[in-house]
């Protein structure tokens, strides 16, 4: 007999107590990433400047992260005089949620089997298998922005608003450069589905058995697609070198410039959800998902650790954009390479049928 | 439907539950000794200058502008590029089509200048 896909008609409870498992597995599992990222960006930046990073608190200054937290949590809590206080406290949890909400639609694993009242089940490791994965994200990416947007506005300060519409701004036109240049990766994939494009990325590539030392990950296939998607996609989270909302030089900390305590540690926890979130996309769509020679959820998360890895060796290495070349990029060059991948994707495609 | 949004909707909850909680236990066990100098406007120690109502560049609400548009392409290019191995040469041609259009826009609007942010 074989298994059935577990649904919330075939099995209600053992449905029902699956989901709360993988739901709270990942927000967990996020969260201390999260935590663990700050130390290790700043372990590794310090090693790349020759210095040490974080020793003091515990062993190897392991227990940062948490003296951090709770130091946040005692501060005092300021709303300025000027603020839309509803719309300010609002802010950072607009920004921190849809961060979180992202990972319910990334696979991060096989299927497991489950045996319960004599009937086998297919788990799926992911929270949701929505039909429309990447629109969610690309909605959830949206939201973001309005995050962003009320900070400025609600803040009530200079530097606020001119780093809320400046972070405005980028956002929009690199999740435009994002949106377009992981569309080429849909005409080959046929789904919008993260679990199906992990799927189409099994086996050797392009089918061929003398290519079986390559697996068919859509890297190789798409590769000017992946170099877009990683330059869009850290332009959209804000690191290095496109963190200008929060350029220190010129205006003092951005759109988040008002905020202290842990309304600023939401802020700070959001950016780095957000490059968890970018990270596991980008393992997903174009590195294989959670394929790969060890157990599923460790193939996974290996991909998304050296995808971030990457993310904080690139802060180490490149000053920050201007302005002006910001725009450029993502408007002259960005743009039109992946309208130009889309259509030459649609040529091969074509031409290969 | 249900079976698919439900996580979903679990997992709002849970995010919202973890930033509100955070933000009001921190509002209760944080000190509170608001002064009036310290709840003004950030403005690097100087008394504050002029009101926050000031104007910004047109520029950003060009880009907004066209954000919106390319955002539309883009939009219409999901369902297409699911359908386009089955819609074959035929699909190809009508997006290329309409690529085209778009793309006469964004020359037009590059010509202009509205994307040079120099002067």
């Amino acid at each position: 007999m074989t298994p059935e896909v577990l649904t919330l008609s075939n099995s209600p409870l053992l449905f029902t107590a699956a989901m709360l498992a993988k739901i709270l597995v990942a927000f967990t599992v996020t969260i201390l990433i999260v935590a663990y990222a700050t130390w290790v960006e700043r372990k590794v930046i310090g090693r790349m400047q020759t210095r040490m990073g974080p020793t003091m608190t515990g062993p190897k200054g392991l227990l940062q992260p948490i003296a951090d937290g709770l130091k946040l949590f005692f501060k005092e809590d300021i709303i300025p005089a000027e603020a839309h206080t509803f719309a300010f406290i609002l802010a950072p949890m607009m920004i921190l949620a849809p961060a979180f909400i992202s990972i319910a639609v990334i696979p991060f694993g096989g299927d497991i089997q489950y045996t319960y009242d004599g009937v086998t089940y297919l788990i799926p490791l992911q929270v949701t298998d929505l039909n429309i994965g990447i629109l969610f994200i690309l909605a959830m990416a949206g939201l973001g922005v309005y995050g962003i947007v009320l900070a400025g506005l609600a803040s009530n300060s200079k530097y606020s608003l001119l780093g809320g519409i400046r972070s405005t701004a980028q956002m929009i036109s690199y999740e435009l450069a994002a949106g377009l240049s992981i569309v080429a990766i849909f005409m080959l994939s046929e789904s919008l589905s993260l679990r199906d494009i992990v799927a189409a990325q099994q086996g050797p590539l392009w089918g061929l058995e003398a290519l079986s030392f390559l697996p068919n990950w859509y890297v190789f296939t798409q590769p000017l697609a992946f170099g877009l998607f990683v330059i869009s996609g850290m332009a959209e989270i804000n690191r290095t070198p496109f963190d200008l909302p929060e350029a220190e030089t010129e205006l003092v900390s951005g759109f988040c410039t008002e905020y202290s305590s842990m309304k600023y540690a939401l802020f700070f926890m959001a950016e780095y959800a957000n490059m968890v979130t970018v990270s596991a996309i980008g393992a997903t769509l174009f590195l294989g998902g959670w394929a790969g020679p060890f157990y599923s959820p460790i193939n996974f998360l290996i991909k998304v650790f050296a995808a971030m890895f990457f993310m904080i060796w690139i802060r180490a290495t490149f000053p920050r954009f201007r302005y002006d070349q910001l725009m450029t990029l993502g408007w002259k060059i960005l743009l039109p390479l992946a309208l130009a991948n889309i259509v030459f994707t649609g040529v091969a495609v074509i031409l290969w049928q | 439907m249900l079976e698919n949004y439900l996580p979903v909707m679990v997992l709002i909850g849970i995010a919202f539950a973890f930033a509100i909680g955070s933000v009001v236990m921190s509002r209760l066990i944080g000190q509170k000794k608001p002064s009036a100098v310290k709840l003004a406007p950030y403005e690097c120690g100087m008394p504050l200058l002029s009101s926050v109502q000031e104007r910004f560049s047109i520029k950003f609400y060009i880009v907004a502008m066209l954000f919106i548009l390319f955002d539309i392409e883009a939009v219409f290019l999901y369902p297409w590029a699911i359908m386009f191995k089955r819609l074959g040469i035929f699909g190809f041609i009508e997006m290329g089509v309409f690529i085209v259009i778009l793309l006469v826009g964004f020359i037009y609007v590059w010509k202009k200048g509205a994307l040079e942010w120099e002067e």
